[in-house]
């Protein structure tokens, strides 16, 4: 048995380190070190409630409006208020746009580059990969970053500037959509569209939204090879067996997203084989391998505690161990898609679970139905009517908020008492992934989903390994924070 | 130039926001200054093994580093061990790597305010001990130290922000690589006089309602932000309102307070972000330049004067009183 450490690990946001035990060519065991922490619920503790929308959003640049988004929930859960229809409809659009820059981000930068490596050169489809997306020379890249800072414009009108806004409220938005700055929204997301359809997907968002079943997919995929990104993808995944790498336990939430009007666009929910109840009351976070004190068994985030002890013996991240009753699960955008019901994803994870392959369908197949979503969301935009519910904070509450970001579910946990913030407890989505073992010694959701990787003679950063880490989109200074 | 980028207790959000650079985009900018990315952690092919070799190089020398742009706050805690980020793939502290790194750098940037002067990451109790790369907050030294000076003879250049607009890296890149950048280009605190010697205030839409103190009184009014709602434009060196972000926004036009985020210590302003402390009725933090007894003066003079439309629409969603259409011909 080898050992490999793997680090730092590029192409996913923020520092992470891996540990390989390497045996006859393959990962036995994996150990997911997040090595970043920064303490924002220590920063927070103390704080007028209202300052969260200040702070939130400052744990990660590349999730930032889904903290904004699960601060303002949790502070409108403390405070008793809903937004008003006009609201809920900015608030979504501005989440959307952000967690669709960020599918688009991580396809393009973060995820296909890896596939641009000279590890892949006698593979037939190497040539034209490498010239489209070899990482910083690519031709993908020259097209991508104008189309999302185009699609960003968006950022611009509704929440002033990305990342980083105050404009999400727990009441709404301060920002008011007047109605040429509507009109131009449809502009901005029609060119978003052109561009989707053009390069992502070689055809209209309709179709790709109405693929139904893994068969309707790979038929779809064959009548028109090579035409779109995702079939170049498609391609690659069926020659390199993408569908059976990096299998995790195959349990799956997703707090459900973007509500307005008594609904949300994708449902919440548990599944494992089936759909399950989703039971937040058994939520509890591990410390046993984490550089965390606290003693005593997982807690409840409400009841949460947040003391770092770096020199706490067993332990090898910052990283707290997320379980739902106990048990791994995995989150993201192939979580989503699957609590919600899309029938591509359900035929796709029923044939071969949560792997490399379907993670990275589910994030594209959510561009096509989130983007469709936002047409609709600004055309229902009222101007003139209320944008924001005005809001006390009370001096005592307790409020939760629930949101999912790009790359999966996230939670902040607030306890107010005399005015002031007593705790704030957040599980990012990549804690929920990336978490350490728990006190029964249960690997978490990656480090199951890397055992058996394949690691080449001379390998020291297995591209298996890079592959199943980047599946997941992991967001590093989320995971800790 | 050879640049290499390294990310410590910051979020990430000053990347995010550069790659959002337009007309030119990120990369044909920096190909156009011949500025080669060495490794950026969000961009580039290399990983681990690969990565560490190429420190390595630049360490030895091998290499020559003309731009290091570290982006975060440097943790020094616990402790003063560095513990609490130790570069991944390595035990070594970031801190280490960072101080050994910026001794061969020829210009050492800090890429927004956390790497500049702690900023939100060294707020509250500082959890983790954090500075900048050459302040503490608004006191210099930071982890590099007073006497520390690049290869050009600079101190570190704070391209303060929280997060940077793209524009503010790139263009301090790009002067630094075409004509070079002296101590007179940068300010008291080392941001880059370009942005730094403008202010937030300059081209914000609200300036009619400020000039007649007709005032926002909750999110969502249109009005002046400055007398309840904590907006610190008037008194914030930047360029956000005549340069703008995503297309079209700022923070006042995303309809909330600037927070002064290029100042260091703007992550303990000492009260709510969003309110306004004042006494008797007037803000304690006066506009930049303004003697207090003028702006009171000319505040109470200017609130007489507040036209029925400014009044009405300063706490208002939407236009509710448009400008009256004048005859022409009596302009």
């Amino acid at each position: 048995m080898t050992r490999l450490v793997v680090g730092p690990f590029n192409r996913v946001e923020g520092d992470l380190e891996v540990q390989l035990e390497v045996a006859d060519g393959r990962v036995r065991e994996a150990r997911v070190n997040s090595p970043l922490y920064r303490g924002f619920e220590q920063i927070l503790q103390g704080k007028d409630p209202r300052d969260t929308l200040v702070i939130a959003p400052r744990i990660c640049g590349i999730c930032s409006v889904s903290q904004s988004m699960a601060a303002a929930y949790a502070l409108a859960d403390a405070a008793g208020v809903a937004m008003p229809t006009n609201g809920a409809l900015a608030t979504n659009l501005v989440l959307a746009c952000e967690n669709l820059a960020d599918h688009l981000t991580h396809f393009y930068l973060f995820f296909m580059p890896d596939f641009a490596r000279p590890a892949y050169a006698d593979r037939p489809w190497y040539a034209a990969t490498e010239k489209r997306f070899r990482a910083l020379s690519g031709s993908a890249a020259g097209e991508v970053l104008p189309a999302r800072a185009h699609f960003m414009h968006l950022m611009g009108l509704l929440a002033g500037k990305w990342p980083h806004s105050l404009s999400l409220q727990p009441g709404g938005t301060a920002k008011p959509v007047q109605a040429q700055e509507r009109i131009r929204l449809l502009s901005i997301i029609g060119a978003f569209r052109r561009f989707l359809e053009r390069e992502t997907f070689g055809d209209p968002l309709e179709a790709v939204v109405a693929l139904d079943s893994a068969r309707a997919l790979d038929a779809w995929a064959a009548r028109d090879p090579g035409r779109g990104d995702l079939r170049r993808f498609l391609q690659i995944a069926d020659d390199l067996g993408l569908d059976r790498l990096g299998r995790a336990t195959d349990r799956f939430v997703s707090y459900g997203a973007y509500p307005s009007g008594g609904t949300r666009l994708f449902k919440p929910g548990l599944w494992a084989n089936g759909p399950q109840a989703l039971d937040l009351a058994s939520i509890a976070e591990d410390l046993s391998h984490s550089w965390m004190a606290g003693g005593g068994g997982p807690l409840h985030p409400a009841d949460g505690v947040t003391i770092p002890d770096a020199e706490k013996a067993n332990a090898y991240t910052w990283c707290k161990a997320p379980r739902l009753g106990g048990e791994v699960v995995e989150v993201g955008a192939l979580a989503r898609q699957l609590v919600d019901g899309h029938p591509l994803i359900r035929d796709l994870v029923a044939e071969s679970g949560g792997n490399v392959r379907n993670r990275v369908i589910a994030r594209l197949l959510e561009l096509a139905r989130v983007l469709m979503a936002m047409e609709d969301w600004i055309k229902a935009i009222a101007p003139g009517e209320p944008f924001c519910e005005q809001t006390a904070i009370p001096d005592e509450a307790r409020g939760m908020g629930l949101v999912e970001a790009a790359r999966g579910s996230l939670g902040h946990w607030l306890a107010i008492r005399r005015g002031r913030i007593l705790n704030y407890q957040i599980i990012a989505p990549t804690t929920w992934n990336f978490s350490p073992r728990d006190a029964a010694g249960v690997p978490g959701a990656l480090e199951q989903a890397l055992v058996g990787a394949e690691v080449r003679p001379g390998e020291t950063t297995p591209v298996a390994v890079q592959h199943i880490v980047r599946s997941f989109d992991p967001c590093m200074v989320c995971t800790v924070h | 130039m050879n640049l290499l980028w390294l990310q410590s207790g910051g979020c990430g959000g000053c990347t995010l926001s550069l790659l959002g650079a337009e007309a030119p985009h990120l990369f044909e900018t920096l190909a156009g200054a011949g500025i080669r990315i060495l490794w950026h952690p969000s961009l580039s092919e290399a990983s681990g093994g690969e990565v560490l070799d190429l420190l390595a190089r630049v360490e030895t020398g091998d290499v020559p580093l003309d731009l290091l742009c570290i982006e975060g706050a440097l943790l020094r805690g616990p402790n003063g061990t560095g513990a609490f980020h130790r570069f991944a793939g390595t035990r070594t502290p970031m801190i280490d790597w960072v101080s050994r790194l910026a001794a061969r750098a020829h210009s050492c940037l800090a890429i927004g305010t956390c790497a500049a002067f702690g900023g939100v990451t060294a707020g509250g109790s500082n959890p983790t001990d954090a500075c900048g790369l050459q302040f503490e907050g608004t006191y210099p030294g930071g982890l590099l130290g007073t006497d520390y000076r690049s290869g050009a003879g600079l101190p570190v250049i704070n391209v303060a922000g929280c997060p940077t607009h793209p524009n503010w890296v790139t263009e301090t890149l790009m002067a630094i690589a075409l004509e070079g950048l002296a101590v007179r280009d940068l300010d008291a605190y080392a941001r880059p006089r370009m942005y730094a010697d403008q202010l937030v205030h300059h081209g914000c839409p609200r300036n009619e309602f400020y000039e007649y103190k007709a005032s926002a009184r909750a999110p969502s009014d249109l009005g002046c932000l400055m007398e309840h709602l904590g907006c610190l434009g008037t008194q914030a060196h930047a360029d956000c309102n005549t340069r703008l972000w995503n297309g079209s926004g700022s923070c006042t036009r995303g309809g909330y307070a600037c927070i002064n985020c290029t100042s260091p210590e703007f992550e303990e302003p000492g009260h709510a972000f969003a309110e306004t402390p004042s006494l008797a009725g007037i803000p304690i933090g006066l506009p930049t330049d303004m003697p207090k007894a003028w702006f009171v003066a000319l505040s109470s003079l200017a609130k007489a004067a507040t036209p029925e439309r400014l009044r009405k629409n300063a706490v208002s969603d939407h236009i509710a009183v448009p400008p009256t259409i004048r005859p022409t011909k009596l302009r």
